[in-house]
């Protein structure tokens, strides 16, 4: 007696699918263009995936807030449409780094902006619902994609990036399949809505707790992997060490906003039912995240090393903010990435027009510290720009990470944990050492004299992106306020 | 003009955003035409300025982040008023009395943006504003001292860096909580200082936060036992790092005491007067037989700025008019006293390429200008009544006195221990018999040297003889500051402490 299923097509609200079908259909459209001619310039191929990452911006800009669509499985809401728009806005700012005056070999392939566009689109995906299988089908289109973008960077430690990051990554998403497998037997269902619903109801049932934590720990440790936390950041300065700069300083930006968009759906769904266990944990992984990463970047003799290990305390500082599960540590995370993405893509630009295909200064490294001595002698904008760039990331104001900075301490501060706003700033201090440590070889040590320039790679349109960069790290004293002020109420928009 | 304070603070950033433009040779002129014109500017603020009121004048207010209480707030009293002088003046003359240096132009860019964030230090009245400049103004200085200095200059940069950047994260934390506390009484962010002052805090909150701020200024200071930055810094700056080091960015932490500490948390700074007096002492017991023991005269001036710094911070807390005003008094005087006193050892430096005690004796005989410069300002460091030194020293002596004498007594040997150091270095560098064969034909200060020190000789006399055109705005301003905090204190060990001067004629509405 199987009743015909009927749907109506307004019910399921296409319209919430849009931007990953651009996305999509963009890298369709790329393939096909390789397929009609395969003379094609790889600037070609960056302008089309600006452009339709462009499309894929205005589609979600014109979201209405607080939809559901597709069976309910699409959930638009706030912090679904700042962290898609600001997954877009990265990528559109990164891409461009493809157009470097030499030829790298990964950028003659168009596959590597399809791939691009499907990553895009993976991510979005994650972001978009708040269904265990879709974020999982999102996590590992992304993930996919992303591996095979480190691999065609055609070295062998890219190679190695690429299945250090793979093997990893399988085993996050493991971890998050089976938490999610115990999430469904303790509430049958996947939606967390529902899910939240059924567990505040099962909540004071006798031994129930333990299989609780038990979810949380599995899903804590598959994120805490996403984002690089101590213990499980190992990966992370490999692979970005074996990635491409590009990449690899999108790599410290956008999947991270994806995963702190789940983060924030799942951990604040257990900390708002009262298991307080979960923020501590969150907390501790905080602390030691930030400290130990610092730490390690102390002693890194490789710029582009010591990026990674600061990125990953950069994420403990934001984790903190995650923990707090309050309005303000919910925008302090977007405002945060939103201002450290510009100052990182600048860092990480800097690092790719000054990378030659063949290590000349080091053996071993890519970037040695050495490398840029002297650099306000060969060339001078080139140091100060990467100056104002360390000094932003190190947090001095008025630079724009400080005002992240602040926000997240302030946030801290206002949610009782005065000690945790300390450690913060401990670290900061900390992590101004290993900028410093940069500044003071671009300023004060005298150039390596028999090796040639170090701004290799340069082209107009890397120019105009570390210009860019800079104007908007300069400036953000300037645009805080709107930036605030529409995250704030978007987020409190959706409930966080 | 009302908004003369901004052009204060922009007009030097925006002449080094210029500077880029300007040829090499002629970068030292525009540099000390710059200087000499922000000079001029801050004359003018303080000939506009209204001696009789005893508030903030020239306020600008204009929100720049209102959904997190930013604002961007100027303002300038008494206090703040002539330590803005004395800035823009030790820049101009530091700049004039440079020798030859390598880079000139970058020196010069460098030292304009530093002037932008000294002066924004001390007319900011927002606290996120004054943090953003006291923390920039790390980075002009950071690379004067790491790309001009001597042979251990990047350890010294980056100590000097370091130390600083932790101190004031903590205070951020501190500005942070205040912020807090303020919103959660009236519901609304502001980091504001004069709204801060309206806050009335528990005496337990006081304490941390007096705590909190107390870190981050006092490294600055710098107060024992977080001096050891200062050595290295001075040892390894070049003479120009050493004059605004000492003049100016030295002060920055006095003047965070009188601006945040003091009205903001008065029950705790009553609380803290004997362990900063008891530190305070040792600073200047401590330091200076460290000065004593130097063999490089650089090293003595800078332990001596350090001695010196002790007796402001006594006075600071010394809780009644005559503390304060000398205090701030003192600023000034050993803004201008150890400025000038590194920039004569600099000039000795240029010629000999050594700062070492044992090269020099009877300097007297071959460079007499200089010995008559090097022997008034060395007095005015001891404290010889009639210079520059004597007024802000006596007075703060005299206010600490209404709070212990046995302190004060311990405090006075500063005198007593400064004139033995000081005179050891006038002994072994000016008199004796002129042994040392190189030294015999040094050349005496030409025109350039000379016109530079001979405006600080001046001011070290006629503010020595008669103080009372700067001391009169400043005293003004610090017993409406001394009034506001009796009427704040919550314990009544506070409102005794705090002497009220009942002839105060700031009648006006403070603050």
């Amino acid at each position: 007696m199987l009743e015909p299923i009927n749907v109506s097509l307004e019910s399921l609200n296409l319209i919430t699918l849009a931007p990953m079908l651009i996305a999509i259909a963009g890298g369709l459209i790329i393939l096909i263009l390789d397929l009609i001619s395969e003379k094609l310039d790889k600037s070609l191929y960056v302008m089309m995936t600006v452009l339709v990452l462009f499309i894929d911006f205005g589609a979600v800009l014109g979201l209405n807030v607080n939809e559901r669509g597709f069976f309910d499985v699409m959930l638009i809401d706030g912090i679904s449409i700042i962290s898609q728009l600001m997954i877009i806005g990265g990528s559109m700012l990164f891409i461009p780094l493809a157009l470097t005056s030499k030829r790298f070999h990964e950028y003659s392939y168009p596959e590597f902006f399809a791939l691009f566009l499907f990553m895009v689109a993976g991510f979005q995906f994650m972001v978009a619902t708040d269904n265990l299988i879709l974020i999982f089908v999102g996590i590992e289109t992304a993930s996919l994609a992303l591996y095979t973008l480190i691999a065609l960077h055609n070295r062998a430690n890219s190679y190695e990036a690429a299945v250090k990051y793979f093997t990893m990554g399988a085993l996050a998403a493991a971890f998050f399949a089976m938490g999610s497998a115990v999430v469904y037997a303790l509430t049958g269902s996947i939606e967390l809505y529902k899910v939240a619903e059924v567990l505040a109801l099962r909540l004071n049932e006798t031994g129930l707790m333990i299989t609780i934590f038990g979810s949380s720990i599995l899903l804590l440790v598959a994120f805490a992997f996403k984002l690089s936390l101590f213990p499980f950041h190992t990966w992370a300065p490999d692979v970005y060490e074996g990635a491409s700069a590009p990449l690899a300083g999108y790599m410290s930006v956008v999947p991270k906003i994806a995963a702190f968009v789940v983060s924030i759906r799942l951990f604040g769904m257990y900390i708002d039912l009262g298991v307080e266990w979960v923020r501590i944990v969150i907390l501790v992984l905080a602390v030691l995240t930030m400290t130990l990463a610092n730490i390690m970047a102390l002693v890194q003799n490789d710029v582009k090393r010591m990026l990674a290990y600061s990125s990953i305390s950069h994420a403990g500082f934001i984790v903190a903010a995650l923990a707090l599960d309050t309005t303000e540590g919910n925008t302090a995370i977007f405002l945060y990435y939103a201002l450290f993405m510009f100052t990182n893509l600048g860092a990480f630009a800097m690092l790719w027009i000054s990378r030659h295909k063949k290590r000349r200064f080091d053996a071993r490294y890519d970037h040695p510290y050495e490398k840029f001595a002297g650099l306000i002698q060969i060339m001078p904008m080139g140091a100060v720009v990467m100056g104002l760039f360390m000094l932003s990331l190190a947090g001095v104001p008025p630079f724009s990470v400080f005002w992240g900075k602040i926000y997240v301490m302030q946030a801290a501060v206002n949610a009782g944990y005065i000690w945790l706003a300390i450690i913060m700033g401990l670290n900061s201090a900390i992590a101004a050492y290993y900028y410093l440590k940069l500044i003071v070889y671009m300023f004060l040590k005298d150039p390596v004299k028999d090796v040639d320039t170090v701004y290799y790679n340069i082209s107009k349109p890397l120019m105009a992106i570390i210009g860019l960069a800079t104007v908007a790290t300069v400036t953000a004293i300037f645009y805080v306020q709107p930036l605030v002020s529409y995250l704030y109420y978007m987020i409190s928009a959706s409930g966080y | 003009m009302d908004n003369i304070l901004s052009i204060l603070v922009f007009f030097p950033a925006i002449a080094g955003l210029l500077g880029f433009v300007v040829d090499k040779e002629s970068a030292r002129a525009y540099g000390i035409t710059v200087a000499a014109i922000e000079f001029f500017l801050s004359l003018w603020l303080w000939f506009s300025f209204d001696a009789s009121n005893a508030g903030m004048q020239f306020v600008e207010l204009i929100p720049l982040i209102p959904d997190m209480g930013i604002s961007y707030y100027l303002g300038v009293d008494g206090i703040s008023l002539f330590i803005i002088l004395m800035t823009t003046l030790m820049t101009l003359i530091g700049m004039a009395s440079m020798g030859e240096t390598k880079n000139i132009k970058n020196m010069i860019v460098t030292l304009l943006f530093l002037e932008m964030t000294m002066v924004g230090v001390f007319v900011a009245l927002d606290a996120i504003l004054f943090y953003l400049f006291w923390e920039l103004s790390l980075v002009p200085m950071l690379y004067i001292i790491g790309a001009w200095g001597g042979p251990l200059r990047i350890y010294a940069s980056i100590k000097f860096f370091l130390y600083t950047f932790t101190g004031s994260l903590i205070m951020l934390v501190g500005m942070l909580f205040v912020a807090y506390i303020y919103h959660n009484l009236t519901g609304v962010w502001s980091f504001a200082i004069t709204d801060w002052y309206a806050l009335v805090l528990p005496v337990d909150y006081q304490l941390w936060l007096f705590a909190a701020f107390f870190v981050g200024f006092a490294i600055k200071v710098p107060m024992f036992p977080f001096h050891t930055w200062i050595p290295y810094a001075h040892g390894q700056a070049p003479t120009i790092g050493s004059v605004i080091l000492a003049a100016v960015l030295l002060k920055m932490g006095t003047y965070g005491f009188i601006r945040f500490s003091l009205p903001m948390f008065p029950d705790a700074s009553v609380m803290a007067i004997t362990p900063i007096a008891v530190i305070s002492i040792i600073m200047i017991i401590y330091t200076a037989m460290i000065a004593y023991a130097q063999k490089d005269m650089k090293q003595v001036i800078a332990y001596s700025s350090v001695s010196h710094m002790g007796i402001i911070m006594l006075g600071l807390f010394a809780m009644n008019a005559e503390g304060l005003s000398g205090s701030v008094f003192q600023m000034l005087s050993h803004g201008i006293v150890s400025g000038a006193l590194f920039m004569l050892v600099g000039m000795i430096y240029e010629r000999r390429h050594t700062k070492l005690l044992s090269e020099f004796g009877g300097l007297t005989a071959v460079m007499p200008k200089f010995a008559i410069i090097f022997g008034i300002m060395l007095m005015a460091s001891v404290g010889l009544p009639l210079t520059f030194g004597f007024v802000g020293e006596f007075l703060v002596l005299l206010g600490f006195y209404q709070v212990s004498p046995m302190m004060t007594i311990l405090a006075g040997t500063s005198i007593i221990l400064g004139a033995v150091y000081m005179l050891r270095v006038m002994k072994l560098a000016f008199f004796g018999p002129l042994n040392n064969e190189e030294n015999k034909k040094l050349k005496d200060l030409n025109a350039r040297e000379t016109w530079s020190l001979i405006p600080l000789v001046a001011i070290v006399i006629w503010l020595g003889v008669y103080p009372k055109p700067v001391l009169a705005p400043i005293d003004n301003s610090v017993k409406a500051l001394l009034a506001f905090m009796d009427e704040k204190a919550i314990t009544s060990e506070a409102k005794d402490m705090i002497r009220v001067a009942k002839t105060s004629t700031s009648t006006k509405e403070a603050k």
